[in-house]
């Protein structure tokens, strides 16, 4: 038997992880696509696919007959949104939250590197879709060799940027470093997000340059290989763009790096592309995908682990 | 027609000629020397703005925080102004270095992207600073288009809003429209800036075309201490100024003698118009590239030219110094 799945947040991310649940999900069934906005578009598409709606937030939600056999709430609405529909769900026991937002109240969750450490969480964030897209090249690093700092560059197409990303981007930045900490092992993180506006869109970018202790280049490009091979068993269209690069920062030469002064060691580099599935934007949105996939893989995790109980 | 000010560029702009490498004592030096000759505001940061430090950009020598940090002490006419660039410094940023004296600031966005600084600029506006938008990479978005998005600026609270020609990639007309456009929807009390780049050889004469049509607030630097062919040099333009008698607040002759005897003996790659540079402004790339793609070129043994020009071709933006090694590699393939 599926597991009943909410998404609250009818805006690009919401809608495009309804569109995967439905085609490619065995073990998820989609229920509910909250929104806010009766006029919006994903609440319309869910419409015609036959999707129940809710134009009136997680308070409708909770109203709905619906609700109680509802097991698993993705929230794609903003950090701030988030807040409050968690005071609202925490308030139900059995209910799982997935939270797409950078809201981060809590653990993150990066599938390829900490899917197990908090599954059994009721509330867990997906940092951002850089930080999904970069994390597991710093903690593939880190697998082989410590990391002291982890920087990531996201750019991405502006048509894929809706609202809520465009008014919250501090909290792309905050959010993804603190992720590459946590989550990746570097000592110290930084994320920059770039918006490109381009036409055609442009597919997006992501890079990741590591310092870490000096160890086996040809190990560390091993970890890196398998760890995208990892992450493309959920997201297709995630690539190596160019092949890891490589540079030795020797102790006479060292970087100065904000809160760790002046450090020498292995510079990687790491040129990354992802290619959306064009579920709902096409296909230049790989951030989309990233996200959603991540999150969608997620879900199916914890039902798998039978972390989720069916009545 | 509004008073004008001479905005300095040298302390932030000029990182990128250096690689990002100011000693403290040098920024405090010249800062003084900028103060005594006059300039209304002065710019210190990271040349990609506050939290630009990072291997995309490039390490700098010291934080943003070790730059400012005594700055403001020392001036006494000068505004102590800094750059925020949202995507890279956050407004904990902005708050740290208000607190360090920063009075001003610049809040940069791509010229059609105005829309992710609005928090940003409220955030400066909360804090009392003034507040300048700036719309980078201005030749990449026509008049009208460009004035929608000052428009954004302005209702965010910005009091002056910019047009940037990051790539020294607009001429004169091009300035003109723009700033006209600027002219036809903001409100009359909100100021116009012009940030220029030299890469055409237009810096001092597009700054000029633009305080003609309304541009109150000139940036420019030091022997034009810049990105690329560098920003319009200060110390020319206020020559021109003075011949056209424009009224202004900085003395010629101290600003050439800061030029002369502190800013041209820091430069390790001359600061002027040569095939690189020209090829900047040629292909309307933009000018923070210009070390990035020579080091590159470099190492994959390819042409600085060919590396700007593929770029340009590719519509990369500003910030994205992380896609010129991957233009490199993919050109040294292809050269396989």
């Amino acid at each position: 038997m599926k597991i009943k799945v909410a998404i609250i947040g009818s805006g690009n991310i919401g809608t495009d992880l309804m569109i995967k649940i439905i085609r490619l999900s065995s073990s998820l069934e989609m229920s509910v696509l909250v929104g806010i906005n009766t006029n919006s578009d994903g609440l319309a598409r869910a419409a015609r696919l036959g999707i129940e709606t809710c134009a009136t937030g997680i308070d409708g939600l909770v109203k709905m007959p619906i609700w109680k056999e509802i097991k698993i709430i993705f929230d794609a609405t903003s950090a701030k949104a988030h807040a409050y529909n968690w005071e609202i769900i925490k308030q139900f026991p059995n209910k799982k939250m997935i939270d797409l937002t950078p809201a981060a109240i809590g653990p993150y969750l990066v599938p390829p590197v900490n899917f197990l450490e908090n599954l059994d969480v009721p509330n867990l964030n997906m940092v951002t879709c850089g930080g999904q897209a970069t994390i597991p090249i710093v903690a593939a690093v880190h697998q082989v060799a410590k990391v002291h700092y982890g920087e990531i560059v996201a750019s991405i197409a502006s048509k894929s940027a809706g609202p809520g990303t465009r008014a919250n981007i501090d909290e792309f930045t905050e959010t993804t470093s603190a992720a590459i900490e946590q989550v990746g092992g570097a000592d110290r993180g930084k994320a920059i997000i770039i918006l490109n506006p381009a036409e055609p869109p442009l597919v997006m970018r992501d890079t990741v340059f590591t310092l870490s202790e000096p160890a086996d280049k040809e190990r560390i490009r091993q970890s890196i290989h398998d760890m995208v091979k990892a992450v493309q068993s959920y997201v297709p269209g995630y690539q190596l763009h160019q092949e890891v690069q490589f540079e030795d920062i020797p102790e006479s030469a060292p970087v100065f790096i904000e809160g760790l002064g002046h450090r020498h060691g292995l510079k990687t580099t790491v040129l990354l592309q992802v290619r959306g599935a064009g579920h709902y934007l096409p296909e230049y949105a790989g951030n989309l995908d990233i996200m959603t996939s991540a999150a969608r893989a997620t879900a199916e995790r914890i039902v798998a682990e039978g972390l989720c109980n069916p009545n | 027609m509004k008073e004008i000010k001479i905005v300095d560029v040298t302390l932030r702009d000029g990182m990128h000629a250096i690689r990002h490498q100011y000693a403290n004592e040098k920024i405090k030096e010249i800062a003084i020397a900028l103060d005594k000759a006059g300039v209304d505001a002065i710019e210190v940061s990271h040349g990609d703005g506050l939290a630009g430090g990072s291997f995309n950009y490039g390490f700098g020598a010291h934080t943003d925080w070790d730059w400012i940090a005594g700055i403001k002490d020392e001036l006494k006419h000068a505004k102590l102004t800094t750059l925020v660039i949202p995507g890279i410094a956050t407004i904990d940023d902005l708050k740290k270095a208000h607190e360090l004296g920063v009075e001003s600031v610049r809040i940069a966005t791509h010229c059609t992207e105005a829309d992710i600084a609005p928090q940003h600029i409220a955030a400066a506006k909360e804090l009392g600073m003034d507040v300048g938008g700036f719309l980078m990479m201005a030749h990449m978005n026509p008049p009208k288009e460009l004035a929608q998005q000052a428009l954004l600026m302005e209702a965010a609270g910005a009091d002056c809003v910019y047009v940037t020609d990051s790539a020294g990639a607009l001429l004169m007309d091009g300035v003109v429209d723009r700033i006209k456009a600027f002219k036809d929807v903001l409100k009359p009390e909100t100021e116009i800036g012009i940030h220029c780049h030299h890469n055409l050889s237009l810096g001092v004469a597009n700054t000029i075309v633009a305080m003609q049509h309304g541009a109150n607030r000139l940036d420019a630097s030091l022997t034009g201490m810049g990105a690329g062919a560098g920003n319009a040099p200060l110390e020319v333009l206020v020559a021109v100024l003075n011949k056209m008698e424009v009224k202004h607040n900085a003395d010629v002759y101290q600003l050439m003698d800061a030029a002369e005897d502190l800013v041209r003996p820091l430069q390790e790659r001359p600061v002027r118009v040569d095939r690189e540079t020209l090829s900047l402004g040629y292909a309307g790339v933009y000018s923070s590239f210009l070390l990035h793609a020579e080091r590159a070129a470099k190492k994959y043994g390819l042409d600085t030219r060919a590396i700007l020009e593929e770029l340009g071709k590719r519509n990369m933006v500003g910030g994205q110094e992380d896609m010129i090694v991957d233009v490199a590699l993919d050109m040294a393939g292809a050269n396989k």
